[in-house]
C-alpha cells in the first residue's frame, strides 16, 4: 500500500467514524438490526407453522338443537364445538366482541329440509378480515364438506347408485412441505442479508469520498497534491472496503448470536452458525468487500451530486443479489464455474457452511480468485474514471 | 516564477482561452483581471494541473505543467475557486491531511501547522471541527492547506470571494507578506479594487485573450485613464470594439 493510499484511507475512515449518522446506518442499523429482524421473522414463521399444525379449531354453533347429528359430526372431525343460543344480530355482536370467532347458525327448518332431501342451509359467520378467523372458517368448511359428502354417498347408496359415479376425479394432494423445509428456505435468504449489509457498511463512505467530495468543493484542491489520481481513488476504495469489512464482521457476529435464540434443532435442522462457521463466513465474504467498494465507487464517480449518487447506489446495492436470485429460480447447485461468480459463490459457501457440508477447497479458491479479479478490475475502472477531467464536474 | 505562452483550451465548441500569454515574477503579485467567464479560472486550472491545455506552454519554475504535473504540484500552492474543506475534520486536521499528502510528517508538520495557525490567526477555532466554520474561517483553512508545504508559487482563484471586510484585509496582509518573502503570487479576480490594492502587475483577460498587461502605472498611461477602472473598461471596450 502506497503512503498516499494509506493517508487517504485513514482520513476517509476518520471522517466517516466521526459522522454519527453515517456510523449508525453503516455499522449499527445494518449489521445488528438486519439479523435481529431476520431472526425474528424466522422465529415467527417457525412458531406459526407449529401452531397451525396442532391448532384446535373452535366453532360456536347457534341453535344446535335443530341438527344434533350434524353437531356430532363436527365434533368427530376434531373441532371444538361450543353451543350457544342466539339470532343473527346476537351472532354479529359475539364476533365483533371476540378475536377470530367462527359461528355456525342452524336455521329452524334445517331438520325438515335435511330429511326431505332438499339442500339444507347452514350459515357460516366469520370476520373475513381476520386471518385467524379465515383459517378457522376454512377448517370448518372442510369438516362440513366432508360430512356432506358422506351423507350424499349414503343417499346415493340408498337409491342403488354407487357414490363413485359422482366422483369422476379425485384430487389427492400430498403436502410434502414441513416447517423445517420452510425454515431452510428462509435461512437461504441469510446470504442476501449478509451481502447487502456488507455493502451498506461502505455505501456512505463511497458516496462521501466521491460525489460528496466533489459537491463540497474539496476535490479540486485534493487533485493538486503531488499524487496520482489512481493513488487517491485507491485510498478511497480501501477505506470503503474497510468499512464493509467491519460491517461484515459485525453482521456475522450478530447472526451467530441471534441464531442461537432459534430452536432450529426441534425441526431437525442443525443451527450451524457457531463461532467457527461465523469466522469462515467472514473470511469467505471478505473478498466481496473489494468488489462492493469498487463497484459503489465507480457508480458514485459517474453521478453529479450526493443525492444522485444516493439514488443510484440504492439500485446498485441490489445488483449482487441478482445472481443469487437467478440461481434460486433455476435451482442451480454449486459447481466449479459458478464459483467464479462473485456474490453467488459467497452464497454457496455460506449455505454449505451452514449445512455443515463444506465445499472443496479448490472451489473456495475459485470464489476468492473470481471475486478479487472483479474487484481489481472495478478498482482499475475507477482509477480511469478519475483520470478524466470531467470528474471535476460543472 | 510562472510563464504562460499562447495557451489555448476549448470545451466542445467553446474556446475558453485563446492564446493567453503572460509572466508572473517571483517577489511580485500578479493579478488576473477580467469579467466573469473571461477565462481566468481555466488559465489557473491549467496551471495547477487539473486541466490540460490544447496548445501552448505553461511553465512554473521552468517545469512544463502538462509534461510533469507531479513536479508542478510540489512547486505550487493552490486555492481553487471552490475551496471546500472537510467538515468532520478540525481545522488543524484539514491542514495536516494536505501536509501528509505532500510528504510531510512528524514534528516538522506539526510545527508548520502551528506556524500557519498563528500566522492566519486561527487559534480560536483550529481545534474545532470545520462543519461550523464561517466562510472566512473556511477560506483561511483552505489557504493554510495550500501553504503547508511552503510552495514558492501561489495560485489563488478569487480568494476574497465571500469574505467580509476584516477577513479580506487579513488575506491582503498575508499576500503582501508572501510577496515580501519572495513568493510568486498569481491571483484572479473580477473586482477592480482588489487588484488595484494589491497587484504589482495586472493581466487583463477578456473572451479568453489577454487584452492588456503591465504595471498599474503603465496601464493608466497606455489608456490615458485617470483610474484603473477607466483603464480596465477602456481595455475591454477596445478589445470588444475590435471584434
Amino acid at each position: 500500500m502506497s503512503a498516499v493510499m494509506r493517508i487517504v484511507m485513514l482520513k476517509e475512515l476518520r471522517e466517516s467514524l466521526r459522522d454519527r449518522r453515517t456510523l449508525l446506518t453503516s455499522l449499527v442499523l445494518g449489521p445488528v438490526f438486519a439479523p435481529l429482524f431476520f431472526i425474528l421473522v424466522l422465529k415467527l414463521a417457525l412458531a406459526r407453522s407449529v401452531a397451525v399444525q396442532d391448532e384446535a379449531v373452535p366453532v360456536t354453533v347457534a341453535n344446535a338443537a335443530a341438527a344434533p347429528n350434524f353437531v356430532q359430526a363436527l365434533r368427530e372431525s376434531g373441532l371444538t364445538v361450543t353451543l350457544r343460543d342466539g339470532d343473527d344480530a346476537g351472532i354479529r355482536s359475539w364476533i365483533s366482541g371476540s378475536d377470530g370467532l367462527v359461528v355456525l347458525r342452524v336455521p329452524g327448518d334445517f331438520g325438515d329440509r335435511f330429511s326431505s332431501g332438499e339442500p339444507a342451509v347452514i350459515l357460516l359467520y366469520a370476520d373475513g378480515a381476520n386471518a385467524q378467523a379465515e383459517r378457522y372458517a376454512a377448517r370448518v368448511q372442510q369438516a362440513i364438506a366432508s360430512y356432506a359428502a358422506t351423507i350424499a354417498g349414503l343417499r346415493l347408496q340408498a337409491r342403488g347408485i354407487s357414490p363413485a359415479v359422482v366422483q369422476p376425479i379425485v384430487v389427492d394432494s400430498v403436502d410434502v412441505s414441513t416447517p423445517s423445509a420452510r425454515a431452510t428456505l428462509l435461512l437461504g435468504m441469510l446470504s442476501y442479508v449478509i451481502l447487502v449489509v456488507t455493502l451498506l457498511g461502505g455505501l456512505y463512505l463511497a458516496i462521501d469520498a466521491t460525489a460528496g467530495e466533489r459537491e463540497r468543493g474539496s476535490l479540486e484542491a485534493l487533485l493538486t497534491v503531488p499524487a496520482t489520481r489512481e493513488q487517491l481513488i485507491r485510498g478511497k476504495i480501501a477505506a470503503s472496503a474497510a468499512m464493509m469489512s467491519a460491517a461484515l464482521a459485525l453482521v456475522t457476529i450478530a447472526t451467530a448470536v441471534a441464531l442461537r435464540q432459534v430452536p432450529l434443532e426441534t425441526f431437525g435442522m442443525s443451527a450451524n452458525f457457531g463461532p467457527d462457521v461465523a469466522w469462515r463466513v467472514f473470511l469467505a465474504v471478505l473478498p466481496f468487500a473489494l468488489v462492493g467498494a469498487s463497484l459503489l465507487t465507480v457508480v458514485a464517480s459517474f453521478t453529479r451530486s450526493y443525492k444522485e449518487a444516493q439514488s443510484w447506489l440504492g439500485v446498485v446495492m441490489l445488483v449482487p443479489t441478482v445472481p443469487i436470485a437467478i440461481a434460486g429460480v433455476l435451482d442451480l447447485q454449486p459447481q466449479a464455474p459458478l464459483m467464479l461468480v462473485p456474490s453467488l459463490s459467497q452464497h454457496f459457501v455460506i449455505q454449505s457452511l451452514m449445512r455443515g457440508d463444506p465445499l472443496p477447497a479448490a472451489w473456495i479458491a475459485l470464489s476468492v480468485a473470481g471475486t478479487l479479479a472483479l474487484g481489481l478490475l472495478l478498482a482499475w475502472v475507477a482509477g480511469n474514471l478519475y483520470r478524466r477531467e470531467a470528474i471535476l464536474g460543472g | 516564477m510562472i510563464r504562460v505562452e499562447n495557451l489555448t483550451r476549448s470545451f466542445g465548441a467553446v474556446r475558453a482561452i485563446d492564446g493567453v500569454g503572460f509572466e508572473a515574477q517571483d517577489g511580485r503579485i500578479t493579478g488576473l483581471l477580467g469579467p466573469n467567464g473571461a477565462g481566468k479560472s481555466t488559465t489557473l486550472r491549467i496551471l495547477y494541473t487539473v486541466l490540460r491545455p490544447d496548445a501552448g506552454v505553461a511553465q512554473i519554475d521552468g517545469i512544463d505543467v502538462a509534461a510533469d504535473p507531479l513536479a508542478t504540484r510540489r512547486a505550487i500552492g493552490v486555492l481553487p475557486h471552490a475551496a471546500g474543506i472537510y467538515p468532520q475534520l478540525t481545522g488543524r486536521e484539514n491542514i495536516a491531511y494536505f501536509g501528509e499528502l505532500h510528504g510531510l510528517g512528524g514534528p516538522r508538520l506539526t510545527g508548520r501547522i502551528e506556524e500557519l495557525v498563528a500566522e492566519l490567526e486561527m487559534e480560536g477555532y483550529a481545534h474545532r471541527r470545520a462543519r461550523g466554520y464561517s466562510q472566512g474561517e473556511r477560506v483561511k483553512v483552505a489557504l493554510a492547506r495550500a501553504l503547508v508545504h511552503a510552495p514558492r508559487n501561489l495560485l489563488l482563484d478569487e480568494p476574497t470571494n465571500g469574505l467580509d471586510v476584516m477577513a479580506t484585509r487579513a488575506l491582503r496582509a498575508l499576500i503582501l507578506k508572501l510577496k515580501a518573502a519572495g513568493h510568486c503570487v498569481l491571483f484572479s479576480s473580477h473586482v477592480m479594487q482588489e487588484v488595484a490594492a494589491l497587484c504589482d502587475d495586472i493581466v487583463i483577460i477578456d473572451h479568453g485573450r489577454v487584452v492588456a498587461s503591465g504595471t498599474p502605472k503603465t496601464l493608466l498611461a497606455q489608456f490615458g485613464a485617470a483610474t484603473l477602472e477607466d483603464a480596465f473598461v477602456a481595455a475591454i471596450g477596445d478589445a470588444r470594439g475590435l471584434e
